[in-house]
């Protein structure tokens, strides 16, 4: 019972200062709503602390707590508003015994009239806006959400969406192929439009602006915007395709990227690009317009690992996921496994699914730890992007699938025998491969026969997977599910 | 001539490939059928790449789940198109999706000339782009 824990009437509002677990922040037996909004943090409570009483801070600092008693909790429905700590579960393979410092899952309830519709800034607000800080913490880390929904009806979620996309490109039953223009920064716009020309009419669907590239002295803005359209509209009529190229609009204000966006749309483009460090207010007002003019709208995640890539402080990328999809955009980058960039398969294919699936249901070995409904919210693209290379399309297909972009920057521009050649590789492997996996063939380990077998008659393949046959980034993950699949023994 | 690596319109999933076998048509169907999706053979002598509605070679074969029966169709279609476009489209009716999942090209004119870009220069340095399709300067059923 709550009544164990929390004091009640004149004793719990007496001024001073009382454990949050008596304030009626950690409520054991609560049954969680359907409506309401659910988060698990993973936390480091400071040494020597009781662990469901550093929980309940948690539950007491994302809500309606103070350090202190406050009387005026009293004019208030205050038992509603509070956010209740549910759950405090020791995490596998921490603390004593162990190489690795007590953690736990703490799982906390929010009443969904404590957040304003529609507004991903005022939900992270509360659920991230102080809790990180406190003392009482050493490190805390926010790992999943259950978005109840009631809520989710409040967002517009993606402008275009997975489906609506493919139809208005007119691509099915594969991956989408693209590329990011190199080097990022120092093209003028008249040769940076010749590497987007170049990759489309070898076979790319999409070419990208960087993160970084806005409108710099090298190559303002407009310039590069010209220029793309060119290339794209050139391709397009080369290969009867519809070809795009992701036009970067952020800029300093919301005034300069909407007028950036305006322009895009005013000489053609069907797709456009933000960053997340725009912020979440900004990318929600992009989506609106993105949605209101046909645009398909691509979420750089520029910054996301500052926050999301320490396994025991910040945020998993699978809510940032799951914010986005919300917040409206229709790409974001997700991760590879098999590229650069950090990445275990089974975390990543738990973004891939909470960007795409209607319904996502609890998988620990992925990191998913609520059931999400995801109310016929549009599906989000994700996209592969770093240090990948046709070589590998076997191994990418099988761990991502085909509602996916695959980016290949480096492994179309860095080509032997140029750019279009590049782009032919990668779309030769890439159908070879969608090919036989349709076939019924075992990709995983027939995926390099299958493609020498292409090479065979394809020589910008073969000489693609020559220069880069040797390229692997095997690095350890440091965000790694918790959970194992392990037999279990039957009585 | 078209221009580029192939010297052909590139639309769908295999036009990068040589083209597709009868059996490898077959293993196509198949995979589409044990998807729960329904296949459809549409033509075409306009491939402009924004034209989405090609002509349907009878409705999409909900009910037929014969791969043989399914290829017959395309077959049936090839012998009064020789010369069109033809695609083999599949459609998943599942909730969360209701859209095309396939489409591919099974067969094409000897000859694709392609496309045209048209450039109207517009004000400041914009241009608005039209993509001609140079069949489509014959009328309907006369061209290729």
């Amino acid at each position: 019972m709550a009544s164990e824990t929390m004091k009640e009437g004149k004793e719990r509002y007496k001024a001073g200062v009382i454990p949050y677990k008596k304030m009626g922040y950690w409520e054991p037996d609560y049954k969680v709503k359907d409506t309401d909004v659910l988060a698990m943090f993973r936390m480091t409570p400071q040494t020597g602390m009781d662990p469901e009483e550093v929980a309940a801070a948690v539950a007491g600092e994302s809500s309606t707590a103070t350090w202190t008693v406050v009387w005026t909790d009293r004019l208030t429905a205050c038992e509603m508003y509070r956010a209740k700590a549910y759950r405090c579960d020791l995490v596998p393979n921490t603390g004593e015994g162990t190489k690795t410092e007590a953690q736990y899952f703490v799982y906390i309830a929010y009443e969904l009239d404590l957040f304003e519709g529609g507004s991903i800034a005022n939900l992270t607000a509360s659920i991230i806006g102080n809790v990180f800080g406190m003392k009482a913490v050493k490190a805390l880390r926010l790992e999943d959400m259950r978005i109840p929904v009631a809520y989710l009806k409040t967002f517009q979620g993606p402008a275009t969406g997975v489906i609506v996309e493919r139809e208005r490109l007119d691509k099915f039953g594969r991956p989408l192929l693209g590329a990011t223009t190199k080097p990022k920064l120092g093209l003028s716009g008249r040769n940076y439009g010749r590497v987007v020309y170049e990759a489309l009419k070898g076979g790319l669907d999409f070419v990208k602006d960087d993160e970084n590239i806005n409108s710099q002295p090298f190559m303002h803005w407009r310039d590069r915007f010209l220029y793309c359209m060119e290339a794209v509209n050139r391709a397009s009529a080369a290969t009867g395709e519809v070809k795009g190229h992701y036009l970067n609009v952020t800029a300093g204000t919301m005034e300069e990227m909407y007028k950036r966006a305006e322009f895009a749309k005013s000489i053609g483009s069907v797709i456009i690009m933000i960053d997340l460090v725009i912020g979440y207010t900004a990318i929600q007002s992009m989506a609106i317009w993105a949605r209101q003019n046909d645009m398909i709208l691509h979420l750089h995640r520029a910054g996301n690992s500052t926050y999301s890539r320490q396994k025991n402080h910040g945020m998993s990328f699978r809510v940032i996921s799951k914010w986005m999809r919300m917040a409206g955009v229709d790409h974001i980058h997700a991760g590879t496994v098999v590229g650069k960039l950090e990445g275990d398969p089974l975390m990543i294919r738990g973004y891939y699914d909470t960007l795409l699936d209607t319904h996502t249901p609890v998988n620990l070995e992925k990191g998913l730890f609520f059931e999400q409904d995801w109310a016929s919210l549009n599906k989000c693209l994700p996209v592969a992007s770093g240090g990948i290379h046709a070589g590998q399309m076997h191994q990418l297909l099988t761990y991502l699938g085909d509602d996916v972009v695959l980016q290949f920057g480096g492994g179309t521009i860095g080509h032997p025998q140029g750019i279009q050649a590049g782009a032919v590789a990668n779309r030769v492997a890439l159908e070879a491969m969608v090919l036989a996996r349709n076939e019924g063939r075992d990709i995983w380990n027939e995926g390099p026969q299958i493609l020498q077998d292409a090479a065979k008659w394809c020589g910008p393949l073969k000489a693609g997977l020559d220069t880069w046959k040797d390229v692997s980034f095997n690095y350890e993950s440091t965000d790694t599910p918790d959970f194992v699949p392990s037999a279990t023994t039957s009585v | 001539m078209m221009t580029n690596s192939g010297n052909q319109i590139t639309q769908g999933q295999f036009s990068f490939l040589p083209p597709l076998t009868d059996v490898q048509i077959t293993a196509q169907i198949k995979y589409a059928l044990k998807c729960g999706w329904s296949l459809s053979v549409e033509y075409t002598d306009d491939p402009h790449p924004r034209n989405t509605y090609w002509e349907m070679f009878g409705n999409p074969m909900f009910d037929l789940k014969d791969p043989a029966g399914i290829l017959m169709e395309i077959n049936n279609c090839r012998k009064t198109f020789p010369n069109h476009y033809i695609r083999v489209m599949a459609f998943s009716a599942v909730r969360g999706i209701e859209s095309p999942t396939m489409s591919y090209i099974v067969n094409r004119p000897k000859t694709e000339p392609g496309f045209r870009l048209v450039r109207e220069e517009a004000e400041s340095r914009s241009i608005r782009y039209t993509v001609h399709s140079y069949a489509t300067e014959k009328p309907e059923g006369e061209r290729y």
